[in-house]
């Protein structure tokens, strides 16, 4: 049994093996592997007894369920209304100088994925970002600079 | 300063009160048919927008036969403009878990889930210890009644009740054909309540406080306070919670910068209002007062005279059209040719007029789609259409 089976079959004894039990299943896989490989699809399909097609359809269907590999450290970067009118292309600018990536890459070395995402709920204190669970707001280029900086000096660390 | 500028402030919903137990205990001791009467009597409606009396969604649920139901409050909070439910969980968790045993004990449901959004996962580990605290303290009262957390993972349709209770069950997010309501068909097709996080932390005022004390504020047809999330063009953004029933005039007097130009209403699925409209528009429930009366979400986003109204509807275009679930053709193909549609105008790949042809396709939507997502675009689409015309062209 290979390491992506073995988490499955823990999450699957967890969770239970229903079909409301899915979502939390594939939620606990991307926060392991940082996204779902077809792969997994098919063996939570195979563990909880739904057709495949079933999960890949729902696995699509949630833009936090990534199917494509990602970054040790998911930027999500708000771009409604409220953030936008408070200069998130300035901060998004920022990032994307910093890190050499753009919108919907990720760093060659691994460490973060850039990604666009709809309202965070922090519209009054506009722009505002997630990276991975932690959310950062009224965001500036400098604030974004340094933020970004903290997270490679813990890459280097570990 | 004239009194008519005055909007009302209230505390309710904030106040730092750590007396739920003692209203969860003497709560649990009442009647269901009493409680369900004294919600009725409140008058209090949905707080997610769409303005189901509650009372009523309980007694509904509370005459169905069945042994499972469910409670579940709805944390999917994502329309935008929006951020209420996610400070009142994470500052009075426990009047919104109170309101959540009372419901069980009034329908009959020993369970009880909060669907929290993706983008608020960093409020999981603090909710899962007010819920821990919580279920100890109804064991000491011997209430057998347990809540989970559900996680969502970043889809705005998910907050439409039915399209919510598809994702519980591990579906795609697609919102189901009413009826059966969710009174009648809900959770793995049990009886089941599902509540706006607001709702609740009104419901648990009414019943520490008495219907009356709630009935009091607020004006005909729409009784009691709000939370409103304000951004945009503010000099004083966050969150206020006021009275229904105040005119758009007084609310633009208090939060404007002076240049207000419109303001959005309910969020991306409200209202714009433009300048020479704020007279007329109130803050409440449709069937009351007199001129326009807005949605009540809660969302307040104003815009001042620098802001392009092309770039908010292009904004909020590119929002519906990711967020349509894409099941039903109206509002999937609708979304999309919209936002091309004020593109090509503004480009000059199509005249004017059509504008009108747009405007058509948003009644149609308003007509066809099988959810509130492709039935409201309607509403920011034409309000801006109508008001800044000249705008989408030049």
């Amino acid at each position: 049994m290979d390491s992506i089976q073995s988490l499955i079959k823990s999450l699957a004894d967890e969770y239970g093996r229903k079909r409301e039990s899915l979502l939390p299943i594939m939620q606990a896989v991307v926060e392991q592997e940082k996204f779902l490989s077809e792969y997994s699809m098919v063996e939570i399909a195979r563990e909880i007894d739904v057709p495949a097609a079933e999960v890949f359809g729902t696995a699509t269907f949630y833009s936090f369920i990534e199917t494509k590999p990602t970054g040790r450290y998911i930027i999500r970067i708000c771009k409604t209304i409220s953030c936008a009118m408070k200069g998130k292309n300035q901060v998004l600018f920022a990032i994307q100088d910093m890190l050499k990536i753009k919108m919907g890459e990720t760093t060659p070395d691994k460490r973060f994925s850039l990604l666009e995402t709809n309202c965070l709920g922090w519209c009054h204190k506009a722009p505002a970002m997630l990276i991975n669970n932690e959310v950062y707001t009224e965001l500036t280029p400098e604030k974004v600079r340094d933020i970004l900086t903290s997270y490679m000096k813990k890459n280097v660390e570990n | 300063m004239s009194n008519s500028h005055q909007l009302k402030r209230v505390d309710f919903i904030f106040r730092n009160e750590n007396d739920w137990k003692k209203v969860l205990s003497s709560t649990l001791k009442r009647k269901p048919a009493e409680l369900i009467n004294e919600l009725i009597s409140s008058e209090l409606k949905g707080r997610g927008g769409a303005g189901f009396p509650t009372g009523l969604k309980w007694k509904l649920t509370s005459e169905e036969k069945s042994e499972e139901k469910y409670i579940i409050c709805n944390a999917d909070e994502g329309e935008p403009g929006t951020f209420k439910d996610r400070e009142i969980l994470s500052k009075v968790p426990c009047k919104v878990l109170t309101a959540m045993a009372v419901c069980g004990h009034v329908i009959g449901a020993k369970k009880g889930f909060i669907y929290l959004r993706g983008e608020y996962k960093y409020l999981e580990p603090e909710l899962k210890k007010a819920i821990d605290e919580f279920e100890y303290y109804c064991k000491e009262i011997d209430f057998d009644f347990s809540i989970s957390i559900f996680m969502g993972s970043g889809a705005y349709i998910c907050g439409e009740e039915t399209a919510l209770l598809e994702s519980m069950e591990g579906r795609r997010g697609e919102p189901r054909n009413k009826p059966p309501f969710p009174s009648q068909h809900g959770y793995l097709g049990k009886p089941t309540v599902v509540n706006n996080v607001e709702t609740l932390v009104h419901a648990f005022t009414i019943f520490k406080y008495g219907a009356k004390k709630f009935y009091d504020l607020g004006v005909q047809y729409s009784r009691g306070t709000k939370l409103f999330s304000v951004s945009g063009d503010t000099p004083k953004p966050g969150i206020y919670e006021l009275e229904l029933g105040m005119s758009l005039q007084d609310f633009v007097y208090e939060f404007g910068d002076g240049d207000t130009k419109a303001v959005q209403v309910g969020g991306a699925s409200g209202f714009l209002v433009p300048r020479k409209k704020f007279k007329d528009a109130a803050i409440g429930f449709k069937g009351k007062l007199t001129g326009i009366s807005l949605p009540t979400g809660g969302s307040m986003m104003l815009f001042n005279s620098s802001r392009s109204m092309f770039n908010v509807l292009d904004n909020y275009l590119e929002f519906f059209s990711e967020e349509s679930c894409g099941q039903c053709t109206p509002c999937r193909v609708g979304c999309q040719q919209l936002l091309l549609g004020i593109k090509a105008v503004k480009r000059g790949d199509k005249p004017a007029a059509y504008l009108d042809k747009l405007m058509r396709l948003t009644e149609t939507m308003q007509l066809t789609a099988k959810c509130g997502l492709g039935q409201s675009v309607a509403n920011s689409f034409s309000s801006i259409v109508e008001n800044f015309r000249e705008e989408m062209i030049y």
